[in-house]
C-alpha cells in the first residue's frame, strides 16, 4: 500500500475511462483527476470525485462462503480451497452428466481485461462452449454488432480529441451531461472556445444534456431508424454523398438507400417531431463536414438497436465522414471495461482478440495458441437467453462475476426464478449483500477497485492501468486467480499458470498479434485492426509503468497512431465498409389499453448501475435520494397521480413503487424510471423486473427503453423519513428506500397500516431505551409525528411522519449528524426540520462535488448578484469541478424566482 | 369558567388595625396644574368629605365634582382608579377604603416575597405618596362594614362614614377554609395577603414541618416559599394531579417532578378529615386514616368572592356581585364592581388579566366617556416559582371537536400542548418553555386561523415568522 504518494489508476465507472490519482491518507482515500491521462486531462465527475468514499470495508464480502440450501442460516465461511473445490467439482460433475453446454458464465464490464481474458479462455477453450456472456450485452452489444456489420470488426473510429475538432456533435440517445460528464464538459469547453460548434441532442426526454444544446430533436421513443433513414435520404437528395468514397470503400449503398427511402412528412409523423425541426437538423448535418454522432443506450438498448447503429453509420459512410479528424460515429460505452471485454472476446458471439467463432481459421488459431483441448464452435447463449436456459434447466450451473443480474437484466424476476432453479450458482463479488448474492451457493470474494491490478479500455480504445493502492480486504482474490484455480483443478494448470496480471496481459497482447498479418489476399486472413504486438513482452515493472495507450499498438510501427480507416481500409474480407439496409420497425411491444404508456429507463446523475458502489458514498446520495417515476403532468392528472406521492408502476412483467415527479423532461405518453434502485436500497424499486425481455435479433441487447406500462396511485396512510446513525431493520414497512448519509443512513418510508401509537412504534423501531433523551412532536389529527433521539447532545436518529408527503427538508437535519454536539438552537429546530435561522438550510444538493444546495444557489442569484454559471462558480464553487450540475444551475438562473 | 384560580385578590376577612394613611396637606400644593388633594380627613369618626364642588376652584372651571368611594385598596380597585385618572382626573374626589394596613401592592407577587426573592417594598404598586400626589384619601386598615344605598353613604369599621355619588366595589375574594375540625387552630393560615406572608415567615423561623393543603397555583407557590424559607414542606392535594384546573396530566407530572427535585413532598388523593392539635396545630388526619405531623398548615384550596358587604347592602349577588357589561351592579347603577368579587355573564374570574380589562371598561364609564363594553375575558396562568416555567390558558383539556399539538422534550423539561378547534387555538399548556405563551394567548384571543402555521406553530413564533428577507421588490 502507499501512504502519501499518489497512485495513478483508472476510474471504475463509465466508459470515459478517466485517469485518477488515488492517495491514501489518515482521513481515508483521496481521489483527484490525473492531469496526465488523455481521457480526462485531470477532470473528474462527481462520481469519480467521490470514489474515496467508496473505498471502505462496509458491506465487503471478505471470505469465501458456502450456502446450504436446506438451511435457513446465512452462507458459512469456508477456505478458498474448499470453495474452489466445490466449484470445480460441481461444474465438472454437471458437465460430465449434461455436457459442456450445461454450464455458463455471466460476467461483467466491471472485470479487468485480464479477468475477462482468463474467463473467456477457460470457457471457450477448456469447457468448450461459448456460454459466457456479460452485462455488456445490456449496454453496447448493438454497437458491437453495428460496428461489425459496417466495418467488419468492432472498431470505434473516433477519439475524444476528435470532439474538439468537430463542427457538429450529434448526441443520440445519450444523456451525456449526466452519464459521461467529463466528455460533456470537454464538448462544452470546445464550444466555449469555438461557438460555431453546434450541438444537437436527439432524445425523447428533455434531459440535462439538452439544456446547453443548440437543437433538441425530441423524437418518439424507438423511432430513431426513421429519423436516420430520413437523414440518409435527405443527404442523398441534397447531394451530400461522397460518391468517390462510397464507390471505392463501401458496398451496399443502393440497398441501404432503398430501405431508407422515406419522405420528410413520414419521418415527422413517425418520430413525432415537426418537420421544421427535422429539416433544421438534416440541413445542419448535410452542410457540416466535421460531424460526430455520439450514441449511447438510447440507441443500443432497443429491439432495433443494431439497425439504429447502422442507420447512423450509414449516414457517415454515405458522406465519407469517417476516418478523418473531427468526424465519425462514436459509441459511448457505459462501463469501464466493456471495451476490454470486447477485445478479449468475452461475449457469447465472439471468440477472442476480435476473432470470430464462426471462422474455422480463427478457431484453429486460437485453439493452438491456447493449447486447449477443444474450442467452442458456435455462439453461446446471450444474456437474456442464458437466464431463460437456466430457468428451463438446460443450464444447470452458472458463475456470475462482478455483476448483479437480479437487478440489471430485463424481466428481472425471471432471473430470480432461474437462479432458484439452478443447481449451482457461484457469485464472485466484492459486496456481501446484493440482490444476487442470496441465490449463491458459493460466494467468492473478489478484489475491489483499489485492490485490482490490470487494465481496462475506454470508449476511445485507450488501454489504461488500474493499479492497487490499498491493502486487500479479507481474503479477496483476483477473479483471474479464482478462475485459474478451477482450471488447475480440472487439469489445466499448465495453461493457467498465471502468477500475476502482467502475464495474462502479455498473453492477451500476443494473441492479438497472433496471425495478425496484413495478408488481405489470403483466403485465410486473420487480419484484425486490434493489434497489441507493441505491448507484448512487458515484464511486471514495464506493465506497472504502462502509460495509457490507444490501440492498435503495433510492434516496430512507429506510426501506431495512424487514424483508423484513414486509409479507407475496413475489415470485411474485401476491405470495404458496408452500408446496411435498415428497414425501420416499431418497438417489440406496443402500448395497449391496459398498459397505455411507455416505460423508459436510465441513469440519474450521481448513481451508477446497481449502486453497490455509489450507494456507499454520502456525497452521491443527496442529489437523487430515492427512486422516482417521471411522468408528464397530463398523464399524471389522467392517472390521478400527485407529485411527491407514491405510484405503482406496472408492466406485464412486474411492478414497482416510486415517488411521482413531473420534471417536465418526459413526453406525454412516456414515463422514466431510473435503473439503480434494488432490494438493498428500496423495498420495491427494481425497474429491471418491469422491462420486457425482448432483444435485438442481431445483438441480443434488450429493449430497456420501451416497455408498455401503466401507472396508478399507490395509496398509503402515512409518509415519513428516518435519519439514523445505525442501520434499521425495515421489515414490515410497506415502502422504504435507503440512502447513505455522512455518518447516518437516510430512510424514506411509507405505510399502509394505520398507526395508532406512533410514540411506542417509533421508540421500538429506533431502539430507544427508557429514559433516553427523546423529543417528540405529535399532531394526531394531521397524522403528524416527529421524534428525535439524542445521546449526550449528539443526534442519534430522527423520525418524521405525516399523512401527506409534505415533510420538511432533510438537508439541514442531515448536517446535524456531522456535529459531535448540537447546541440549543439546533435542538429547537430539530423537530421543525430546519434551523431557526433559515439561511442555515442550504436546501437540496445541486452540486454534489462541493455540496452546494439549492437555497444557497438561489440566494446567490437573487441577492448575491450572480447572473451566470461562471459567477455562481466563482462565488460558491458549484459547477466548477465535474460540471454535471451546470444544466441545473442554468435552469435556476432562468427560473422565474430568480428574475426579481 | 377556566381559572377560578387562587392567585388573586382577597379582601381579608379579618380586620387589621394599624396603619392609616391619609394624604397630607403638604402635598396639596404639589401640582399647580393638577387638581388639589382632598382635604385631609380628620380623625376616625369624622364625617366623610363632602362633595367639594365649591372648594375646588383651582383652574378647573365650574364642573361640579362628584365623590367616588372605592371599597377595596387592592389591584382591581386601584387599577380602575388609575384608569379613571388617565381619562379624567377632575371628575371625582376619591376616597379609598382598604382592609389591609398598606398601600396597594401586587398581590400576585406575594409568592416571591414568601420565597425571599422580593421584599414587600418591591411589590408596592401605589405608595402613600402616590395617593397624596393624586389627592386621594386612603383609609388603609379600615374596612367598610356597611353601605347605605339610600343615603349613599358607607360606614367603615372605625365608624367613619363617607358619602358617595358613585361607589366602586373591589372587595376581591377570601380564601376558602375547608370546614374540618381544627381549621381555626393557631398555625392554620391562608395565603392571601401580607399578613399571611408575615405569619408564614414567622412560622418558618420557629417551626420545622409545614403542610400546604391544596396543590393548585397558590398552594404550590406557598409550598415553594416555605421550602425556600427552610421548612420541610408537604403538599396535600385531594386530586390525583397538581393544578388540574390549569395543567393536563403530563405537565402536572413534570411539575411535580420538578418540585420534588427541589425537596417538596407530595401526597395526592389525600382528603383532609381533621387538623390535629390543641393549642397549636400538630398534624393532619386524612379520611383514609393516615396522619401527618405539621407545625404549620397553609390552606390554599380555593377562594370565594368576598360579597358579604354587597349582599348585606341588598345588591343582587349570585356566586358574586352580578354586573352588566359596564360593570354596574344590576341592582344599583351608582354602584360599580370590578375584580374577583364580580360575576359577569355567569363567570367569576380569579386571575389578574380580566381585572385589567374590567378596570379599563369600568373607568371609562365612571369618567362618563363610556362606550366600551366588557364582554368577558380569556385567561391565562403562570406559576411564580423561580425556575419553573408554566403557562396555561383556555380549554386545555379539549373535547371531541378539538385537535391537539403536543411537544415533549423531557430532558429539557419542556412540554407544550395546544388545543385547536377549527384551526384556532382554544387552549394552551406550556411547561418548561413558556416563551411563546403570550403569543399563543394572543392568537387564541384573536381567534386567528393558524392553518398555515400549523406545522411550526408549536415550535414558537420565531419559526412562524418569515425571515425579514432582504429581497427588494421586483
Amino acid at each position: 500500500m502507499s501512504t502519501g504518494a499518489g497512485v495513478n489508476t483508472t476510474c471504475p465507472y463509465c466508459g470515459t475511462g478517466c485517469g485518477v490519482t488515488a492517495r491514501v491518507t489518515t482521513a481515508g482515500v483521496e481521489v483527484a483527476g490525473d492531469t496526465t491521462h488523455p481521457a480526462n486531462l485531470g477532470r473528474l465527475c462527481v462520481k469519480g470525485s467521490a470514489l474515496g468514499e467508496t473505498v471502505v470495508d462496509e458491506g465487503r464480502l471478505l471470505y469465501p462462503a458456502l450456502r446450504d440450501r436446506n438451511s435457513p442460516n446465512p452462507p458459512q465461511r469456508v477456505s478458498w480451497e474448499t470453495a474452489l473445490d466445490t466449484v470445480a467439482d460441481g461444474f465438472a460433475r454437471i458437465m460430465r452428466e449434461h455436457g459442456p453446454e450445461s454450464v455458463a458464465w455471466y460476467v461483467s464490464g466491471q472485470l479487468l481485461t485480464e479477468d475477462y481474458y482468463v474467463a473467456n479462455k477457460l470457457v471457450k477453450g477448456f469447457v468448450g462452449s461459448a456460454n459466457i456472456d456479460t452485462n455488456s450485452r445490456l449496454c453496447m452489444s448493438s454497437a458491437v454488432a453495428g460496428h461489425k456489420r459496417a466495418f467488419g470488426e468492432d472498431i470505434v473510429p473516433v477519439s475524444y480529441e476528435d470532439l474538439e475538432d468537430a463542427e457538429l456533435i450529434v448526441l443520440v440517445g445519450s444523456n451525456t451531461a449526466w452519464c459521461h460528464p467529463v466528455l460533456y464538459q470537454r464538448i462544452l469547453k470546445a464550444k466555449a472556445r469555438r461557438p460555431s460548434l453546434q450541438i444537437v441532442v436527439i432524445d425523447p426526454r428533455r434531459t440535462a444534456t439538452v439544456e446547453l444544446a443548440d437543437l433538441h430533436v425530441p423524437l418518439r421513443a424507438g423511432s430513431d431508424v426513421w429519423l436516420f433513414n430520413g437523414l440518409l435520404t435527405f443527404l442523398e437528395r441534397s447531394g451530400a454523398t461522397d460518391a468517390g468514397f462510397v464507390s471505392e470503400h463501401t458496398r451496399g449503398v443502393a440497398d441501404a438507400l432503398a430501405a431508407a427511402d422515406i419522405e420528410l412528412e413520414t419521418v415527422a409523423q413517425q418520430c413525432g417531431v415537426d418537420s421544421d425541426t427535422l429539416t433544421a437538423f438534416y440541413r445542419l448535418f448535410a452542410r457540416t463536414e466535421k460531424v460526430i454522432t455520439c450514441f449511447s443506450m438510447g440507441v443500443n438498448q432497443s429491439s432495433a438497436g443494431t439497425d439504429k447503429v447502422n442507420s447512423i453509420i450509414n449516414c457517415h459512410l454515405l458522406t465519407g465522414r469517417i476516418g478523418k479528424p473531427g468526424m465519425g460515429p462514436f459509441s459511448l460505452t457505459g462501463q469501464p471495461n466493456a471495451m476490454g471485454g470486447r477485445e478479449v472476446g468475452g461475449l457469447a458471439n465472439m471468440l477472442a482478440a476480435h476473432m470470430d467463432l464462426e471462422n474455422p481459421d480463427h478457431r484453429a488459431l486460437v485453439q493452438t495458441f491456447w493449447n486447449s483441448p477443444r474450442i467452442a464452435e458456435k455462439p453461446g447463449l446471450k444474456a437474456v437467453e442464458l437466464f431463460e436456459a437456466i430457468e428451463q434447466g438446460r443450464i444447470k450451473a452458472v458463475w456470475i462475476m462482478a455483476t448483479n443480474p437480479v437487478v440489471s437484466l430485463p424481466d428481472a424476476d425471471q432471473i430470480k426464478r432461474a437462479l432458484q432453479r439452478c443447481e449451482m450458482v457461484v457469485v464472485s463479488d466484492v459486496i456481501a449483500n446484493t440482490d444476487t448474492t442470496p441465490f449463491a451457493d458459493v460466494l467468492l470474494p473478489a478484489h475491489a477497485w483499489g485492490e485490482k491490478d490490470g487494465t481496462v479500455t475506454n470508449s476511445e480504445r485507450c488501454i489504461s492501468r488500474q493499479r492497487p493502492f490499498v491493502p486487500v480486504a479479507g481474503e479477496a482474490r483476483p477473479d483471474w486467480w479464482a478462475l485459474s484455480e478451477v482450471a488447475r483443478r480440472w487439469g489445466y494448470g499448465e495453461q493457467f499458470a498465471y502468477t500475476s496480471a502482467h502475464e495474462i496481459f502479455d498473453e492477451h497482447a500476443r494473441l492479438t498479434a497472433c496471425g495478425n498479418g496484413d495478408d488481405a489476399a489470403s483466403d485465410h486472413s486473420c487480419a484484425r485492426y486490434l493489434n497489441l504486438s507493441g505491448l507484448t513482452g512487458l515484464d511486471r515493472q514495464a506493465f506497472d509503468a504502462m502509460k495509457p495507450r490507444r490501440w492498435p499498438v503495433v510492434q516496430g510501427d512507429a506510426d501506431t497512431n495512424l487514424r483508423v480507416f484513414s486509409d479507407g481500409r475496413y475489415y470485411h474480407s474485401d476491405r470495404r465498409a458496408r452500408l446496411v439496409p435498415t428497414p425501420p420497425r416499431l418497438p417489440a411491444h406496443a402500448t395497449a389499453n391496459e398498459f397505455p404508456l411507455v416505460l423508459n429507463t436510465g441513469r440519474v446523475r450521481d448513481h451508477w448501475h446497481t449502486m453497490t458502489r455509489t450507494g456507499l458514498a454520502p456525497r452521491l446520495a443527496s442529489h437523487t435520494h430515492e427512486p422516482y417515476v417521471d411522468i408528464h403532468p397530463l398523464d399524471a392528472a389522467e392517472a390521478l397521480l400527485k407529485v411527491d406521492e407514491l405510484a405503482r408502476v406496472t408492466t406485464r412483467w412486474g411492478s414497482l413503487v416510486a415517488r411521482v415527479r413531473c420534471s417536465g423532461e418526459v413526453q406525454q405518453g412516456t414515463i422514466f424510471v431510473p435503473i439503480h434502485w434494488n432490494e438493498q436500497f428500496a423495498s420495491n424499486a427494481r425497474v429491471g423486473a418491469l422491462v420486457n425481455p425482448v432483444v435485438d435479433p442481431v445483438s441480443g441487447e434488450p429493449e430497456f427503453k420501451h416497455t408498455p406500462v401503466r401507472v396508478e396511485p399507490f395509496r398509503v396512510d402515512w409518509h415519513g423519513f428516518v435519519l439514523s446513525r445505525g442501520r434499521l431493520p425495515m421489515e414490515g414497512v410497506t415502502w422504504w428506500t435507503r440512502a447513505a448519509g455522512a455518518q447516518f443512513a437516510r430512510y424514506e418510508v411509507a405505510g399502509r397500516q394505520k398507526v395508532d401509537n406512533w410514540p411506542a412504534l417509533a421508540r421500538s423501531a429506533l431502539g430507544v431505551p427508557d429514559g433516553a433523551d427523546w423529543i417528540e412532536y405529535i399532531d394526531t389529527a394531521s397524522g403528524v409525528y416527529r421524534a428525535a433521539y439524542v445521546i449526550e447532545d449528539r443526534v442519534e436518529a430522527c423520525l418524521f411522519v405525516s399523512s401527506r408527503p409534505d415533510l420538511p427538508s432533510r438537508a439541514w437535519l442531515s448536517s446535524l449528524f456531522q456535529k459531535p454536539k448540537i447546541d440549543n438552537l439546533d435542538r429547537l429546530g430539530l423537530l421543525v426540520g430546519e434551523p431557526l435561522d433559515s439561511s442555515a438550510d442550504t436546501g437540496p444538493t445541486i452540486c454534489s462535488c462541493f455540496g452546494v444546495g439549492r437555497n444557497t444557489i438561489t440566494n446567490a442569484i437573487e441577492q448575491g448578484g450572480c447572473n451566470s454559471v461562471e459567477a455562481l462558480g466563482a462565488k460558491l464553487r458549484c459547477g466548477t469541478n465535474c460540471g454535471s450540475c451546470i444544466p441545473e444551475l442554468q435552469k435556476l438562473l432562468v427560473a422565474p424566482t430568480a428574475t426579481a | 369558567m377556566n381559572a377560578t384560580a387562587l392567585n388573586a385578590l382577597i379582601v381579608p376577612a379579618r380586620l387589621r388595625g394599624g396603619l392609616r394613611v391619609t394624604s397630607g396637606p403638604g402635598h396639596a400644593e404639589r401640582s399647580g396644574a393638577g387638581r388639589s388633594a382632598s382635604p385631609a380627613a380628620s380623625a376616625a369618626g369624622q364625617g366623610a368629605p363632602r362633595t367639594q364642588s365649591g372648594d375646588d376652584a383651582q383652574g378647573q372651571g365650574n364642573r361640579p365634582r362628584q365623590h367616588l368611594v372605592v371599597i377595596g385598596n387592592g389591584m382591581a380597585g386601584m387599577r380602575t382608579v388609575e384608569e379613571l385618572l388617565k381619562l379624567d382626573d377632575q371628575a371625582y374626589d376619591i376616597t379609598v377604603f382598604g382592609a389591609e394596613p398598606h398601600g396597594n401592592y401586587n398581590r400576585i407577587m406575594l409568592s416571591p416575597v414568601l420565597a425571599g426573592e422580593k421584599t414587600v417594598d418591591d411589590i408596592m404598586l401605589n405608595t402613600p405618596q402616590w395617593y397624596a400626589d393624586h389627592g386621594i384619601t386612603l383609609y388603609a386598615g379600615d374596612p367598610v362594614v356597611a353601605i347605605d344605598r339610600r343615603a349613599r353613604r358607607v360606614r367603615a369599621a372605625s365608624g367613619r362614614e363617607v358619602g358617595y355619588d358613585r361607589l366602586l366595589l373591589a372587595t376581591g375574594s377570601k380564601p376558602f377554609v375547608i370546614p374540618v375540625p381544627g381549621a381555626d387552630l393557631p398555625g392554620v393560615i391562608a395565603f392571601r395577603d401580607i399578613g399571611d406572608v408575615d405569619a408564614m415567615l414567622a412560622a418558618a423561623r420557629n417551626h420545622r414541618n409545614a403542610v400546604v393543603i391544596g396543590g393548585g397555583l397558590l398552594g404550590l407557590e406557598a409550598a415553594n416559599g416555605l421550602m425556600r424559607q427552610g421548612m420541610n414542606v408537604t403538599v396535600v392535594h385531594v386530586m390525583d394531579s397538581l393544578m388540574e384546573r390549569q395543567l393536563d396530566k403530563p405537565a402536572a407530572i413534570l411539575l411535580q417532578q420538578a418540585l420534588e427535585a427541589r425537596g417538596i413532598g407530595f401526597m395526592l388523593n389525600a382528603n383532609t378529615e381533621a387538623i390535629l392539635g390543641s393549642d397549636r396545630v400538630t398534624g393532619l388526619r386524612f379520611k383514609d386514616g393516615r396522619e401527618m405531623a405539621a407545625d404549620l398548615v397553609v390552606m390554599a384550596v380555593g377562594i370565594r368572592p368576598n360579597v358579604d358587604l354587597a349582599r348585606s347592602a341588598g345588591l343582587h349577588c349570585e356566586r358574586a356581585i352580578v354586573v352588566d357589561d359596564t360593570l354596574q351592579s344590576l341592582s344599583d347603577p351608582r354602584i360599580y364592581a370590578v375584580g374577583e368579587c364580580v360575576q359577569h355573564r355567569k363567570t367569576v374570574y380569579g386571575l389578574v388579566a380580566p381585572l385589567w380589562e374590567q378596570a379599563r371598561v369600568c373607568a371609562s364609564h365612571l369618567a362618563g366617556v363610556g362606550h366600551n363594553r366588557y364582554s368577558g375575558s380569556v385567561t391565562s396562568t403562570q406559576l411564580k416559582v423561580t425556575g419553573i416555567h408554566l403557562f396555561s390558558a383556555g380549554d386545555f383539556i379539549g373535547g371531541a371537536d378539538t385537535e391537539e399539538l403536543v411537544f415533549r422534550d423531557p430532558r429539557r423539561g419542556a412540554y407544550k400542548r395546544l388545543v385547536l378547534r377549527d384551526q384556532r387555538i382554544v387552549g394552551v399548556v406550556l411547561y418548561g418553555d413558556v416563551q411563546d405563551g403570550p403569543w399563543y394567548f394572543e392568537l387564541m384571543q384573536n381567534q386567528t386561523n393558524i392553518e398555515s402555521l400549523r406545522d411550526r406553530l408549536l415550535f414558537g413564533r420565531a419559526f412562524c415568522t418569515p425571515p425579514a428577507g432582504p429581497t427588494g421588490g421586483p
